[in-house]
C-alpha cells in the first residue's frame, strides 16, 4: 500500500472488480488468483475467453497460467528487474502514452533517464524470462488498452515490496492505464476486512482514512471528537512489536482475532516474544496457536453473529449481519474492547450498537462521510463517498492523482534481489502462499470436516528435476529447514514448482511454514519477505 | 436499452433486442417449463420442455432458443405443445427412481415441479429400473447418476461460468453418462468443489450431503478473503445449516467458492471458546467475565502509553476496528496497534 500511495497518493484498488471483464489486457502478478481470490479469478478467466489478452508473470505454473496468452516465468524476487525490462521496450518502440504522462504525472523524465539504463538482455538473465517473451508482453499491455493489472502478495511480501508495487504504478502510468474503466492496477488484498480495518486505522502512523497521526490538526479534530488525548508519535508495526516485545521494550498486549505465531515469520521468534509480556490477552473464537500463550483468554463471537461493516478489496463497504445469537458465553469483539475500555477510562465508550459506532466512524472518516446503514441496505458503497448524496466512487484518479499536485509520481526502482538467496547449504528458494481449500492460519477451515477432508495435510512442491537431484518421490516424507527453523511434511513432486524453489502454504500447525520465513522487512512498508527464503530440503 | 412489444398467451409483453422467448417470459412473470435454461448459461435446447407454438412458425421452437422478436405472437398452452411436453416429461420419469420422498432434492426438484405442471399422473411407458451410480468422493455433495435427466446444466456451469470443465458427457444415446476425464472419482478431478453444479442440478443427481433445509435466510458477506462475496447464510435453530450466492451482490453476482459455500462449520463448532478463560499455574482455569475483565483493567492499566501494543484483526468488522484503535490511542495512549496487512 505504501507503494501506491506515494505514486498516487493512495493504496487501494483503483477499478471495481467487475472491471475486469472491461479490460482489453489483463496483466496478472504475484497473485495465484485462482486459489486466493476464487470469484476474482472467475472474471479473470471470463474476460480471457470473451476475448481479453492475459499475461501472467508468476515461478509457479498457477491455474491461470492455462488461460494465458504469456506466460512469464520469473524467478522468485526477480519482479523489478522484469517490469524495468517491460518499461524499457515501451520507451525504446515509442509505446508510451505522451499525452497522459504530459498532463496527468510528473517525475518522467528524471525515470525515463533511469530506465535507459536497463539492458533487457540482462534482464532476461536475472529473471529466467527469455527476452522475446519481454518485448511481447510489453507490446501487448502497452496497445492492447485498456489493459488492467492485479497483484497480491507476490509482489508485496518481499524486502523490495514498495519497489515493486511503484514499478508496476509506473507502468501503468507511462501507457495511460490509469483512472478508465478497464484499466487501473488492482492489488488483491488478503483479509475479508483488511481494507476495512487500514481504512479505520488500525495501523500505527494513521488515524481513519489515512489521515496521519504526525499531524496535529488531524489529531486535535480527533481529541475534540473524541474527548480522549491521541498521541503524537507514530507506532510500531507487528513485526516491530514481536520485536520490542522480545526486547522487554512492550510489557502488555491486547491480541484480538489475530494468530502471529503461525502467520507472522520466523515463529519461534514471536513465541519468545510473547512469552517475554508481562501480560497477554488473547480475544478470539477458538484457543488458537497465540491464546495459548496467553494470561487471559476472551471468547469472542464470529462473524455469523454480529452486526456491522466489512469493507472489500475493492474499497465496497458492505453490510455483515447477525444470523444467530452469539453462542452462549461469548461476545461480539465490539462489546468486549468497550468494556475493557470503560473499566479503564471511566467515560466513553457506550454505543448502543454497532449502528450507532458507525455513525461516529462517519463523522470522522471523510471517505465514509455519506454512508449510513440505510443506505447499506440497498446494496455497497465503494469510497470515497463524501456526502449522502454521492453514489460512491467505483475507479479512482479519473481526474486526479489522490496526491498534493493532483498528479501522479514516477519514482525510479533499481532492481535489487531478495534479502536471502541459496546457498551451497540452503540449495533451494521457498515460497509460501495460501491453497484453495484452506484459509490463513487454518483455524477457521481446519475445523470444517469436508474441506480438511479436501485437504488434510502440507504438500511441498517441489519440482521433477530438484526431486531427482535430491532422491525424492512424490509422496515422501521430508525435511525443510532453513537458517530459522525445521519442519517435516510430505513432498509432491510437481511440474507447478519452478526447479529451484519449493511452495508450501501456511495452513497447518502441524508444519508451520513460517518457522522457515525470514522476518526481513521491506524497510517503507514493513511487510516481511515471505516469498523468498532459502531452504534445504532432504528426504527422511 | 430499445424495448419491442410481442404476446405471450394473449398478454403483450415487453421484450428487450437480444432476449429469448423465454427471457422475455420470465421477465413478464410467464412461466415456461423449462430443465436445461439458466439465465447465466447460454441457450442449450436439450430438454425440449419450452416449446411453445409461434403464429407463422413450422413446428414448436423451444422458447429457450427463440429470439424473441416485435409482434410475435407465442402461444405456451395448447394441444400440441402440452401433448410433446407430456410426453417428454413420461419419458424422462420412465427411468427415474421413485424415491421422491426421500430424496434429498424432494421439494426443491425441477422434474417433480415440471411432472406436477404438465399434469403426469400414470405412466404410459414400461418403467425402467436403474440402480444407483454415486460417486460419494466428494466430502460436501454426492452424485447419483441415475437421478440424472442429462440436461447439461452442470457440465455447462462448470464450464461456461467457472471455466474449470471437470466434467463432460460421455457415450451416446441412451448409454450417455456425466463423468470426469478418466471416469475418476469427483475428488480426484480438477473439480473445485465449488458446488455451482449443485446449485444449477435441477433434480437429486447432485445433492449435498448435509440434510438440514434451512428455516429462514439472513444475507451478509462471506468472512474469507477480501472478495467479499455476499452470501445467504441458512439458518435453522441457532445452526447455520447452508451458505448460498446472493444474486443480488454487485461482488460475485451469486458465484462462490469452496469456502463460501461449505466452509461455515467452523461456527458451530464445538472446540468455540465459550467462556472467559484465566491462565493459573500454567493452565487455564474458566472465569466469569467480570473476573476477566477486572483483571485485564488492572494489569492493562499498569502498563499505558508505549509499553502497550495492541493487535487488531482484519476478521472483525469495521466497527471493531475502529473501537480498538480508538482504545489504543485514547486509553492506552499509544499508536502501537497494527493487524495483520503485511502478512
Amino acid at each position: 500500500m505504501a507503494g501506491l500511495a506515494t505514486s498516487f497518493g493512495s493504496g487501494a484498488m483503483t477499478n471495481p472488480i467487475d472491471d475486469f471483464l472491461k479490460a482489453s489486457t489483463l496483466f496478472v502478478i504475484g497473485s495465484n488468483t485462482t486459489e486466493e481470490h476464487p470469484i476474482i479469478a472467475l472474471r479473470i478467466k471470463q474476460a480471457a475467453q470473451k476475448g481479453a489478452k492475459l499475461i501472467v508473470a508468476d515461478p509457479r505454473e498457477i491455474n491461470l497460467c492455462r488461460f494465458a496468452n504469456i506466460w512469464l516465468r520469473q524467478r522468485p524476487g526477480t519482479d523489478i528487474a522484469l517490469i524495468n525490462a517491460m518499461m524499457k521496450v515501451i520507451l525504446d518502440e515509442r509505446l508510451e502514452d505522451g499525452e497522459f504522462i504530459q498532463e496527468r504525472t510528473e517525475g518522467f523524465d528524471e525515470f525515463a533517464r533511469a530506465l535507459r539504463q536497463v539492458n533487457v538482455p540482462e534482464a532476461s538473465q536475472i529473471t529466467g524470462v527469455p527476452v522475446e517473451d519481454i518485448v511481447e508482453a510489453a507490446r501487448m499491455y502497452a496497445t492492447s488498452k485498456p489493459a488492467s493489472i492485479a497483484y497480491s502478495m507476490g509482489i508485496t511480501q518481499h524486502t523490495h515490496g514498495t519497489g515493486n508495487v511503484m514499478s508496476l504504478a509506473n507502468l501503468a502510468m507511462m501507457t495511460g492505464n490509469i483512472g478508465k474503466p478497464g484499466a487501473g492496477i488492482n492489488p488483491l488484498r488478503g483479509q475479508n476486512n483488511v481494507q476495512g480495518a487500514c481504512d479505520m486505522g488500525a495501523l500505527p502512523a494513521t488515524l481513519p482514512a489515512y489521515q496521519q497521526v504526525a499531524d496535529e490538526q488531524v489529531r486535535r479534530r480527533f481529541e475534540a471528537a473524541w474527548g480522549m488525548p491521541v498521541p503524537a508519535e507514530k507506532g510500531l508495526t507487528v513485526s516491530e512489536m514481536t520485536a520490542a516485545a522480545g526486547a522487554g521494550k512492550i510489557r502488555a498486549m491486547y491480541v484480538v482475532g489475530e494468530n502471529p505465531v503461525l502467520s507472522d515469520p520466523d515463529s519461534t521468534h514471536v513465541r519468545h516474544a510473547l512469552d517475554n509480556l508481562a501480560f497477554l490477552v488473547v480475544q478470539d473464537i477458538f484457543l488458537t496457536e497465540t491464546a495459548q500463550l496467553a494470561d487471559v483468554v476472551l471468547p469472542a463471537s464470529s462473524f455469523a453473529e454480529k452486526d456491522g461493516t466489512f469493507t472489500n478489496t475493492e474499497r465496497r463497504v458492505q453490510r455483515v449481519r447477525k444470523a444467530i445469537e452469539p453462542l452462549a458465553g461469548t461476545r461480539p469483539d465490539w462489546r468486549i474492547t468497550c468494556a475493557i475500555a470503560q473499566r479503564l477510562s471511566g467515560h466513553g465508550f457506550d454505543y448502543e450498537g454497532p449502528e450507532d459506532i458507525f455513525a461516529e466512524i462517519a463523522a470522522v472518516t471523510p471517505s465514509y462521510h455519506g454512508i449510513t446503514y440505510e443506505r447499506l441496505e440497498k446494496g455497497g458503497i465503494q469510497w470515497p463517498c463524501p456526502d449522502q448524496s454521492h453514489p460512491g466512487t467505483p475507479i479512482l484518479h479519473v481526474d486526479g492523482f489522490a496526491r498534493p499536485s493532483k498528479k501522479g509520481k514516477f519514482v525510479p526502482v533499481d532492481y535489487s534481489g531478495p534479502a536471502e538467496t541459496p546457498d551451497e547449504e540452503f540449495p533451494l528458494m521457498l515460497i509460501t502462499g495460501r491453497r484453495l481449500t484452506h484459509y490463513h492460519t487454518g483455524v477457521q477451515t481446519r475445523r470444517v470436516k469436508g474441506l480438511q477432508e479436501l485437504a488434510p495435510e502440507e504438500l511441498v512442491e517441489i519440482s521433477p528435476v530438484d526431486a531427482e537431484t535430491m532422491g525424492i518421490e512424490d509422496g515422501d516424507m521430508v525435511r525443510v529447514s532453513s537458517r530459522r527453523g525445521r519442519l517435516e511434511a510430505k513432498s509432491r513432486v510437481t511440474e507447478r514448482s519452478l526447479p529451484g524453489s519449493v511452495f508450501m502454504s501456511f495452513h497447518y500447525h502441524e508444519s508451520p511454514a513460517n518457522v522457515l520465513t525470514n522476518p526481513a522487512l521491506d524497510p517503507v512498508a514493513k511487510i516481511p519477505e515471505f516469498k523468498t527464503c532459502a531452504v534445504r530440503v532432504e528426504r527422511i | 436499452m430499445e424495448t419491442f412489444s410481442l404476446t405471450i398467451d394473449g398478454i403483450p409483453v415487453a421484450a428487450q433486442h437480444g432476449q429469448t422467448i423465454l427471457e422475455a417470459a420470465r421477465t413478464a412473470g410467464i412461466y415456461i417449463p423449462n430443465l436445461c435454461a439458466d439465465p447465466d448459461l447460454a441457450p442449450y435446447g436439450a430438454c425440449r420442455l419450452c416449446v411453445v407454438e409461434v403464429d407463422g412458425a413450422r413446428g414448436l421452437p423451444t422458447a429457450c432458443s427463440t429470439p424473441a422478436t416485435p409482434g410475435m405472437v407465442v402461444r405456451t398452452d395448447t394441444p400440441n405443445v402440452n401433448m410433446v411436453r407430456r410426453g417428454v416429461v413420461e419419458l424422462l420419469i420412465s427411468d427415474h427412481p421413485e424415491d421422491c420422498l426421500t430424496c434429498p432434492r424432494n421439494q426443491h426438484c425441477e422434474l417433480q415441479k415440471i411432472a406436477a405442471y404438465v399434469g403426469v399422473r400414470e405412466q404410459r411407458f414400461r418403467k425402467l429400473h436403474r440402480p444407483p451410480i454415486v460417486d460419494d468422493s466428494n466430502p460436501f455433495f454426492r452424485r447419483d447418476l441415475s437421478k440424472c435427466i442429462l440436461c447439461g446444466k452442470c457440465v455447462r456451469a462448470c464450464a461456461e461460468i467457472l471455466n474449470v470443465g471437470a466434467v463432460n458427457f460421455i457415450n451416446r444415446g441412451y448409454r450417455t453418462y456425466i463423468g470426469t476425464l478418466g471416469e475418476r472419482p469427483l475428488v480426484e478431478s480438477n473439480c473445485e468443489s465449488c458446488g455451482l453444479c449443485v446449485e444449477v442440478c435441477p433434480t437429486g443427481a447432485l445433492a449435498s450431503k448435509n440434510g438440514k433445509a434451512p428455516s429462514r435466510e439472513v444475507n451478509t458477506i462471506c468472512g474469507y478473503c477480501a472478495v467479499g462475496c455476499g452470501i445467504k447464510l441458512g439458518v435453522r435453530g441457532q445452526e447455520l445449516v447452508g451458505s448460498t450466492g446472493d444474486p443480488e451482490n454487485e461482488v460475485n453476482h451469486g458465484n462462490l467458492c469452496v469456502k463460501g459455500r461449505y466452509g461455515y462449520g467452523f461456527v458451530n463448532h464445538a472446540d468455540r471458546l465459550t467462556s472467559p478463560l484465566i491462565k493459573k499455574d500454567g493452565d487455564f482455569v474458566k472465569a466469569s467475565w467480570d473476573e476477566a475483565l477486572d483483571l485485564i483493567a488492572e494489569n492493562f492499566g499498569k502498563h499505558r502509553g508505549d509499553a502497550f501494543g495492541v493487535l487488531s484483526s482484519a476478521r472483525c468488522t469495521n466497527e471493531e476496528n475502529y473501537l480498538i484503535q480508538k482504545f489504543a490511542r485514547g486509553v492506552m495512549g499509544t499508536n502501537n496497534v497494527d493487524h495483520c496487512a503485511r502478512l
